[in-house]
């Protein structure tokens, strides 16, 4: 197998909780616990998951925009797990980063033509005759006429600002891009639009992304695996046909099946899920989505580890009796943890 | 007609800007009837939050206004109405859901405080019996412990827990009508489930109607008996549900459908699009607004295509260039 691009391992970021008089630390928000996973080149891993389960944290935690307290990130088989500024700038040239709201993303106060000769600037490429060229060729492959250049971000609408993000991050032909909700905030038609452009520049420049989302068909549309977040935790990762045609985690069943069809003649068949993710300040001793659908299997859990075991071939699930069927289960501790080689 | 709880009839609402005033809302019509969900789907600036703001003429003040049309409600024309006839009905009669529950509860009084409000005010009840009421009201919206709940303030709460308390705050004196303004939008995919499953389930008990804006389609399928479609502060389309999803007739809602991937769809495939994007409100032509925006020139941009019943109940905006077989 090819070296992957991006290895992560066993990665640990808790924030500290601060309170009392003295703001003294009283607690710690396990934002992401325990997470494992690579990325090939070229290829797209989703990320799915709701709202505080630790997503957006794991993608800046990736380029390093927090620092983790336990695990190890490598990066084209360099660890920059504790990498000093100085040493993580030049890595940055291979990954980037798109945000999901590229009006607070970008400089309000730089032209287009600031904004996107800026890499250029940072990392000492070219001349100036040079980077006027390429900023011109970038606005041409994103779709952006070239007297873009020299308007101002806010006059533009949303999916060309997230274009004009776009641009930016692949100014320096980047091998990794972590983007994060890059399509959420769009309207449908303007959505495909940038799915579409992110898919063929994927082709042509070779890149992997982390598409961070909670889109689920989105992500299966954009995926090629698909990894799935509860509270801090991949609960399972799998291709990103299997995991839709074929979930094993009772979390990524309620998942699917709360999405919407556009379909008014589709049965459904809905696992409601009662109550709310829980808080990761406070988490649940065992099994986090065993505690929220009060599992009877529940107290087992307390305690204990639950890490991914591969219970089909490239097909990982946390070995959780509160979520997965017996035969899975069994699956699972018939195996040591596959975290390794996830 | 008796079945019908609510009609607009060729609405206009105009806004007051440095550039004149402005459309936001053109000729809408559509009616909703007894017990059924009327879904409004559509593009941000497409007008569909306007159109709902201008029934419950909650429209920003003093640039917002309603130029031309009627708004009946029960047989009375709402746009008729002074302000002060306007809160009675308001909370009362039609309820109404806001997208951002913090921002549509008051930070610094206690929910039973905010749901006690409207039973004094419309129901002339004591503030004692308004409390008792506002914690069956809680329970309506299966919020556990909800003697406890009801001393909390908004930011105690979760998302979508919040947005349980607004709904409350639509239903609590029964109203005929509940307009929901993008309900889900602001919430995660499980507690939408929860959110939409509650919506229905008091929808029916009450025997309400309700006005849904969403730009979600599959909020639109699972919820609505009828859709209108709004492109460019107009109806493009209206008809239902299954008309909508499984003939649509209009090139925009057809886009719409296509453009949107599934969990079907074939992975990693070029996604059909709607090539560019809304012209701003101030460049719109007078014909076809969905041909001005694939660029092309000509006579149906100079001249508005009418507004036509093709086949029972399904209504299209006839341009011949985005309706086929006209």
């Amino acid at each position: 197998m090819e070296s992957p691009l991006l290895s992560v391992q066993g990665l640990k970021i808790h924030f500290p909780v601060l309170g009392g008089v003295m703001k003294r630390q009283i607690g710690s928000v396990r934002a992401v616990d325990d997470v494992s996973f690579h990325i090939q080149p070229g290829e797209t891993l989703g990320l799915v998951g709701e709202s505080g389960c630790g997503k957006s944290t794991l993608g800046k935690a990736i380029v390093r925009l927090y620092k983790p307290n336990a695990g190890s990130i490598l990066f084209q088989n360099r660890d920059i797990t504790h990498a000093s500024q100085s040493q993580i700038r030049p890595l940055r040239r291979d990954m980037q980063m798109i945000f999901q709201d590229p009006s607070e993303s970008l400089n309000a106060r730089h032209s287009v033509r600031a904004i996107l000769e800026e890499p250029y600037i940072i990392h000492n490429i070219g001349t100036k005759e040079e980077r006027r060229r390429w900023v011109n060729e970038l606005l041409d492959r994103v779709g952006l006429p070239a007297s873009s250049a020299e308007k101002y971000s806010f006059e533009f609408s949303g999916g060309q600002r997230q274009r004009i993000g776009i641009a930016r991050a692949i100014a320096l032909k980047p091998k990794l891009i972590i983007c994060d909700e890059p399509v959420s905030a769009l309207d449908v038609s303007v959505q495909s639009q940038v799915l579409n452009l992110m898919l063929e520049l994927q082709q042509e420049m070779g890149l992997a992304y982390l598409f961070i989302a909670h889109d689920l068909a989105v992500v299966k549309h954009i995926s090629d695996r698909v990894a799935v977040m509860y509270l801090g935790k991949i609960v399972e990762l799998a291709d990103a046909e299997e995991i839709y045609r074929n979930p094993r985690h009772a979390y990524t069943k309620a998942l699917l099946s709360a999405i919407p069809v556009p379909d008014p003649r589709a049965k459904k068949d809905r696992v409601l899920l009662e109550g709310d993710v829980p808080s990761p300040i406070n988490p649940p001793a065992g099994s986090a989505f065993g505690h929220r659908i009060k599992h009877p299997l529940y107290e087992q859990t307390v305690g204990k580890d639950l890490p991914l075991s591969e219970v089909a071939p490239g097909h990982f699930v946390a070995a959780d009796p509160c979520c997965l069927s017996a035969e899975d289960y069994q699956r699972c501790i018939a195996k040591p943890s596959a975290a390794a080689s996830v | 007609m008796s079945d019908t709880l609510l009609e607009v009839k060729k609405l206009i609402t105009a806004f007051d800007t440095d550039a004149g005033l402005l459309r936001a809302v053109d000729q809408v019509s559509f009616r909703v009837k007894k017990r059924q969900t009327l879904g409004i789907v559509g593009e941000s600036g497409c007008g569909k939050s306007v159109t709902a703001m201008s029934i419950v003429k909650l429209l920003p003040q003093p640039s917002g206004r309603i130029l031309e049309g009627e708004v009946l409600f029960k047989d009375r024309d709402l746009t008729k109405l002074s302000s002060s006839e306007m809160q009675k009905i308001r909370g009362n009669e039609i309820g109404v859901i806001f997208q951002e529950p913090m921002t549509a509860l008051n930070p610094v009084h206690r929910i039973g405080k905010q749901l006690s409000e409207s039973f004094i005010l419309h129901k002339s009840m004591s503030k004692k019996d308004a409390w008792d009421a506002s914690i069956e009201l809680l329970k309506l919206v299966r919020i556990p412990a909800p003697e406890q709940r009801i001393s909390d303030y908004p930011h105690q709460l979760s998302g979508g827990m919040r947005q349980r308390i607004v709904i409350a705050l639509a239903l609590a004196c029964r109203p005929d009508l509940i307009i929901a303004d993008e309900p889900t939008t602001a919430l995660d995919v499980t507690v939408q489930a929860q959110i939409l499953d509650l919506i229905k389930e008091q929808q029916e008990q009450l025997s309400t109607s309700m006005i849904l804006i969403t730009h979600d389609l599959g909020v639109i399928a699972e919820t609505c008996d009828e859709v209108v479609v709004m492109y460019g502060g107009r109806v493009v389309e209206r008809a239902p549900v299954d008309e909508i999803f499984h003939n649509p007739r209009h090139a925009y809602t057809r886009g719409l459908l296509a453009s949107m991937p599934h969990l079907d769809t074939p992975r990693k495939t070029t996604l059909p699009v709607i090539p560019s994007m809304v012209a701003s409100l101030q460049n719109f032509v007078i014909g076809c607004r969905f041909c001005q925006r694939l660029n092309r020139d000509g006579s149906t941009l100079r001249e508005r295509p009418p507004f036509l019943e093709i086949s029972p109940h399904h209504w299209v905006e006839a341009c011949p260039r985005c309706v086929e077989s006209l």
